[in-house]
C-alpha cells in the first residue's frame, strides 16, 4: 500500500467515522438517560436519507404516513395510560401533544413536496419530519416498560429494529436512492492530495455538532438535567427532574442527530430501507468502546471504527463488516478486564 | 398437587399423540411439526442459558448455522456419511462455542448480550462470503439421513428422529437441572460471589451452560441441513436468532416445557400469518415481519412470563414439579473432613491493610482464631469490619499483610479456593435463590464436596452421589431446625429464617471455620435469641465461628473472645467482660467526654 492510497483510505475512514461519531453520541445519550440500547437508531437515519431523496424527486415522502401512524399509536397509548390512572381530564392536552403536534411537520412536509422548492427547505422539512419519529416510538414502545431490566429493553430494541425495517420496506419500498451532493467541488491539499467537499462537510459537521453537544451539556439547564438523570435517576427525580421528560428530550435530540446523519450520508452511499442497521451497529461498536457512558471515548472509538473499516475494505471488501464487528470482542474483553470487580446481580427477563 | 404418577400419564399421553400424528396428519402438518421440533431444540438451549442462567444470547442461530454448514460441507464436498457429519458438526459447534464463550462470558450483563449480536452477525456474514460454502447461494444436494439402509428423506420418516432427539434433549435438560451442576446453574443469577462462596466458579458454570446450549443448537442445525437438504446463509442470521429467542420468551423462559410450547406457538402463528395476510394485502411478506416484531414487543410488555407463566398462574402451582426430596432410606454419608483439635490456631491475620485510594479502610489489623472458639469482630459503623470480612474470605484482595488459614497463606487466592479449604460464609444481604426449595439451597452448599459434571448429571449417572448430597442437606436443615420445611421455597421464608438457612448452606460445605456477616441484622429479639442458641449448639458440635456484628448485646452474650475495631484499626482484643470495661471501647461506641 502506497502513501497515497493510505491517505485516501484514511480520509474515507474519517468521513465514515464522523457519521459513526454522531450516531455514537446519540446512542450514548439515549442509553445513559434511559438505559435503552437503541438499536433502531440507524433505521431512523436511513428513513431520513430516503425522505430527502423523495423530496428531491418531487414525491410526497412516505415518511408522512409513517409519522401519522406513529402519532396515532402514541396518542392511543397516552390516552390508555391516562384512562388507567383516572386522569382523563388531561386528555385534550395529550391529544394535542401526541396527536396534533407531530402532524405539524407532516403538513409542512406535504407543502414542501413539490418541484422547485429550495434544497435547504427540503433539508429542513426532512429534519422536522424525522425529529418526532424517535420520541413517538419511545412513547409507544419504551415508556410503558421504562423500569424493566436493561436486558428486556435490549430485546425490545432488537425487535423494534425488525419492526421498523419491515415498516421501512412497506413505506419506502425496496428501491435504493441516493440524494444530490450537498457540497460540490474538490479541494487540493499539498501537491497532489484531493479532498471532496462532501467529505469535508461530513467531518466538519461532526466537529461542529459534537462541539454543540458539549456546550449544551455543560452550559444549559436542560443539558444538566440530562446528565443528572444519567448519573442517578432517583436522585434526579428528588430534585424535581421528570425522568419521562428528560427521556423524551434525549430521544428527540437523538432523532435530530439521526436525521442529520441521513442527510450527510445520503449523497455518498445508496441508501435502502434496511441500510441503517449496519450503520447503527458500527456506531454501537464505538459506543461500546466508550462503555455506553463516555462521550469523548465514544468519539475516538467512532473514528477508529471508521478507519478500521476503510482499511479493512482495502484488503477484503466482502469481509470488512466481519472485521469491524469482530473488533468488538477485544474491546469488550478489555472492558470486562477493567471492570471485573463490579459484582452485579443478573437481570431477570421473565419476572 | 400433581402427583408423579399423573405427570407420568401426561408425559406418556404427549408422547403417544406425537407418535400417532404422522399416521393421521397430512404432509404439511408433519413438516410443520418437524420445524417445531428443530426450533424447540434451539429454544431449549435458550431456556437453559437465558431463562435459567440469566444471560441473553442473540447469536444462537449462528450455532445452528455452524453445524448445518459443517455437516453440509462434509457430506457434499467430501462425500462422507451424515453420521460422521453429525460428529463433525457437534465438535465444530462445541469448539466454536467454547472459543466464543471463553472470550466473552466474563462480561457483565448487557455487554455480554451486545457481544452476542456482534459474533452472531459476523458468523452469518462469513457464511455468505466463503467460497467453499457456496457464498450467498449456499450448498445444495445434501444427502438425506439413512438408518440401516432406511432413508429418512421423507418428512414422515425424519419426524421420528427429530422428536426422539427433542425428547432426549428435554430429558437431559431436566436431569441436569436437578443435580449438582444444575443447582450451580440455577444459582448463577444470584451472582458470582454466591457461587464462589460454595466453591463454584460462575464463569466455568456459565461456560459449560453456553456450550450445552450451543450443542443443542448444533443438533438442530444438523437436522435442519439433512431435512431441507439445502443450506444458505439467511436462516442463520441475527433475525433468526431473535426468532428463537421469541420462541423461548413466548413459551416461558422459566420452564423447559416453555421451549416446546414456544416453538409450536411461534411457528403456528407464523404459518397462520402466512395464510391470512395474503388475503388482506398484497404486501403480505413485509407485513409478516412487522406483525411478528409487534407480537414480540407486546409479549415483552404484557406477558414476560410467556404462555407457561400463565399456565403456572392459572393452576397456582398445582402442576408444578415436586422439588427433590431427601432419600427415604439412609445412604452412606458424604465424606467429612477431620476437624482440627480444639485450641489449635486455624486462622491468623497478620498486619492486614486495605487502602481504597487515599482511604485506609483496614490498618495493620492482626488477630487469631482457634479451633472451637466463637470470636466476635465488632466495632461501630464505618470501623472497617465488613472490609476485614471481605479480606479474610478473599472476596477482595488486600493491599498488604498476611492471612493464614489451615497453615496456608490464602491472601490473593480466589474466593472459591478459600471456600474449598473449609472457610464457609454467609452474607449480610441474604443471597438465597428464592425460587429454589430450602433443600436445594442447602444442597448448593455441598457443591465443593461432590464432583458430578454436566454429562454425568444429564445422563443420570450421578444418582448415588445426589442421594448423599440431599441426605446431607436434609441433615443440615434438621440441625438448624427447619427439617420439616425442606420443600418450601426459600423466598417464602421471613428474613430471620433466611439468615439461618444461609448458615445451613454454609454448614453443608462441612467447614472448618464458619464466618458470619452481621447475622443478627434486621432480626427481632426472639429470632436473635434463637440464632444465639443455634450458634452455641454448633460450637458444642465442634464448629469454629467468626462473627462480624455491630449488635453489642447479642455478641457479648455469645462469644469467647472479641476483637474491637475502630477507624480501621484494632482497638482492643479480649474476653467480653474485659472489652466491656475498656474505656476506649466505651468511647468508640458512646462518644468520649473530652
Amino acid at each position: 500500500m502506497s502513501w497515497d492510497v493510505a491517505l485516501i483510505l484514511a480520509m474515507d475512514g474519517l468521513a465514515n467515522g464522523s457519521v459513526y461519531l454522531l450516531a455514537g453520541l446519540g446512542l450514548v445519550l439515549i442509553f445513559s438517560v434511559t438505559r435503552v440500547v437503541f438499536v433502531p437508531f440507524g433505521d431512523v437515519a436511513a428513513f431520513s436519507a430516503l425522505t430527502l431523496a423523495a423530496f428531491q424527486t418531487g414525491r410526497v415522502p412516505p415518511t408522512i404516513g409513517l409519522v401519522t401512524v406513529l402519532a396515532v399509536l402514541a396518542t392511543i397509548t397516552e390516552l390508555g395510560s391516562l384512562w388507567r390512572r383516572g386522569e382523563l381530564r388531561r386528555a385534550p392536552r395529550a391529544l394535542l401533544a401526541w396527536g396534533v403536534l407531530p402532524l405539524v411537520p407532516c403538513l409542512l412536509a406535504w407543502m414542501a413536496a413539490r418541484p422547485g422548492v429550495h434544497a435547504l427547505v427540503q433539508i429542513l422539512a426532512t429534519l422536522l419530519l424525522i425529529v418526532p419519529i424517535t420520541p413517538l416510538l419511545a412513547r409507544v414502545v419504551y415508556q410503558p416498560i421504562a423500569d424493566a431490566s436493561v436486558l428486556v429493553l435490549l430485546i425490545v430494541s432488537l425487535a423494534l429494529h425488525f419492526l421498523l425495517s419491515g415498516l421501512g420496506l412497506l413505506f419506502f419500498g425496496p428501491e435504493g436512492s441516493r440524494t444530490e451532493p450537498l457540497a460540490s467541488g474538490v479541494f487540493t491539499l499539498g501537491d497532489s492530495f484531493v479532498v471532496s467537499g462532501q467529505v469535508l462537510l461530513m467531518v466538519g459537521s461532526a466537529i461542529v455538532l459534537s462541539g454543540l453537544f458539549f456546550l449544551v451539556f455543560e452550559r444549559t439547564v436542560a443539558g444538566k438535567a440530562l446528565r443528572a438523570t444519567a448519573v442517578n435517576r432517583v436522585g434526579a427525580r428528588l430534585v424535581g427532574i421528570r425522568p419521562a421528560r428528560t427521556a423524551l428530550m434525549a430521544y428527540g435530540s437523538a432523532s435530530l442527530l439521526a436525521g442529520l446523519i441521513g442527510i450527510l450520508i445520503g449523497p455518498v452511499t445508496t441508501m435502502y430501507y434496511d441500510s441503517g442497521f449496519i450503520i447503527g451497529l458500527k456506531a454501537f461498536v464505538a459506543a461500546i468502546i466508550g462503555g455506553l457512558v463516555s462521550y469523548p471515548i465514544t468519539a475516538l472509538g467512532a473514528l477508529a471504527v471508521g478507519l478500521v473499516e476503510s482499511f479493512a475494505s482495502f484488503w477484503s471488501g466482502a469481509l470488512k463488516d466481519v472485521i469491524v464487528f469482530s473488533l468488538l470482542i477485544p474491546v469488550l474483553m478489555l472492558r470486562s478486564y477493567l471492570s471485573r470487580h463490579e459484582e452485579e446481580e443478573q437481570d431477570e427477563v421473565d419476572e | 398437587m400433581m402427583t408423579p404418577r399423573n405427570r407420568m400419564f401426561l408425559a406418556a399421553a404427549v408422547v403417544l399423540v406425537l407418535a400417532l400424528v404422522p399416521q393421521v396428519a397430512g404432509n404439511f402438518t408433519v413438516s410443520l411439526l418437524n420445524d417445531v421440533g428443530i426450533g424447540a431444540l434451539v429454544a431449549l438451549g435458550l431456556v437453559l442459558f437465558t431463562g435459567i442462567g440469566g444471560a441473553t444470547s442473540f447469536g444462537q442461530a449462528a450455532f445452528v448455522g455452524i453445524a448445518a454448514y459443517a455437516s453440509a460441507w462434509l457430506t457434499t464436498t467430501q462425500g462422507m456419511s451424515p453420521w460422521i457429519g453429525l460428529a463433525f458438526a457437534l465438535a465444530l459447534t462445541g469448539l466454536s462455542a467454547l472459543a466464543i464463550g471463553m472470550l466473552t462470558l466474563r462480561l457483565g450483563g448487557h455487554f455480554l448480550s451486545l457481544s452476542t449480536i456482534a459474533w452472531g452477525l459476523s458468523i452469518a456474514m462469513l457464511f455468505g462470503n466463503v467460497e467453499a460454502l457456496g457464498r450467498h447461494t449456499g450448498l445444495s444436494n445434501i444427502p438425506p439421513l439413512r438408518i440401516a439402509g432406511w432413508s429418512l428423506a421423507e418428512p414422515r420418516a425424519i419426524y421420528y428422529l427429530i422428536w426422539a432427539l427433542v425428547g432426549l434433549a428435554f430429558l437431559f435438560s431436566r436431569n441436569l437441572l436437578s443435580s449438582r451442576p444444575g443447582r450451580a446453574i440455577r444459582g448463577l443469577r444470584g451472582g458470582a460471589t454466591l457461587l464462589a462462596s460454595v466453591g463454584a466458579d460462575a464463569y466455568r458454570v456459565r461456560l459449560t451452560l453456553f456450550v450445552t446450549a450451543a450443542l443443542f443448537a448444533g443438533l438442530a442445525g444438523w437436522l435442519y441441513a439433512h431435512m431441507n437438504r439445502f443450506v444458505s446463509p439467511s436462516p442463520f442470521d441475527v433475525r433468526a436468532s431473535i426468532e428463537y429467542l421469541l420462541m423461548a420468551v413466548a413459551g416461558g423462559l422459566g420452564q423447559l416445557v416453555g421451549a416446546l410450547v414456544g416453538a409450536a406457538l411461534v411457528l403456528l402463528l407464523k404459518n397462520g400469518l402466512q395464510d391470512v395476510l395474503p388475503l388482506l394485502t398484497q404486501r403480505a411478506g413485509q407485513l409478516e415481519a412487522v406483525a411478528f416484531a409487534a407480537v414480540f414487543i407486546l409479549l415483552l410488555h404484557f406477558a414476560r412470563g410467556g404462555l407457561m407463566g400463565f399456565v403456572r398462574r392459572w393452576t397456582r402451582g398445582r402442576w408444578a414439579a415436586q422439588p427433590a426430596a431427601a432419600p427415604a432410606q439412609a445412604v452412606a454419608p458424604l465424606p467429612q473432613r477431620t476437624l482440627p483439635t480444639r485450641g489449635t490456631p486455624i486462622l491468623s491475620v497478620q498486619g492486614a491493610v486495605k487502602r481504597f485510594g487515599g482511604l485506609v479502610a483496614v490498618n495493620e489489623v492482626s488477630f487469631d482464631v482457634n479451633a472451637g472458639e466463637i470470636i466476635g469482630l465488632i466495632g461501630p459503623n464505618g470501623a472497617g469490619k465488613s472490609t476485614m470480612f471481605n479480606l479474610l474470605t478473599c472476596t477482595m484482595p488486600m493491599t498488604s499483610g498476611q492471612v493464614r488459614f489451615m497453615d496456608r497463606d490464602i491472601a490473593g487466592l480466589p474466593q472459591r479456593e478459600v471456600a474449598r479449604l473449609g472457610l464457609a460464609r454467609t452474607f449480610q444481604h441474604v443471597k438465597l435463590r428464592p425460587h429454589m426449595s430450602l433443600l436445594d439451597n442447602v444442597a448448593l452448599g455441598a457443591y465443593a464436596r461432590t464432583g458430578a459434571g454436566v454429562l454425568r448429571a444429564g445422563l443420570r449417572l450421578d444418582r448415588a452421589e445426589e442421594q448423599q448430597v440431599l441426605q446431607e442437606a436434609q441433615r443440615q436443615l434438621e440441625r438448624i431446625g427447619l427439617g420439616d420445611r425442606s420443600h418450601e421455597m426459600a423466598g417464602s421464608l421471613p428474613l430471620g429464617t433466611q439468615r439461618i438457612l444461609e448458615i445451613a448452606r454454609a454448614l453443608a460445605a462441612d467447614p472448618v471455620l464458619l464466618v458470619l456477616d452481621e447475622p443478627a441484622a434486621g432480626l427481632r429479639r426472639k429470632e436473635k435469641m434463637a440464632l444465639g442458641e443455634l450458634l452455641r449448639k454448633l460450637q458444642g458440635e465442634g464448629v469454629t465461628i467468626l462473627i462480624v456484628e455491630h449488635d453489642m448485646d447479642f455478641v457479648m452474650k455469645l462469644v469467647d473472645r472479641l476483637v474491637v475495631m475502630n477507624f480501621g484499626s484494632k482497638l482492643v482484643e479480649g474476653v467480653p467482660a474485659v472489652v466491656r470495661a475498656d474505656a476506649r471501647v466505651q468511647a468508640a461506641y458512646l462518644g468520649s467526654v473530652v
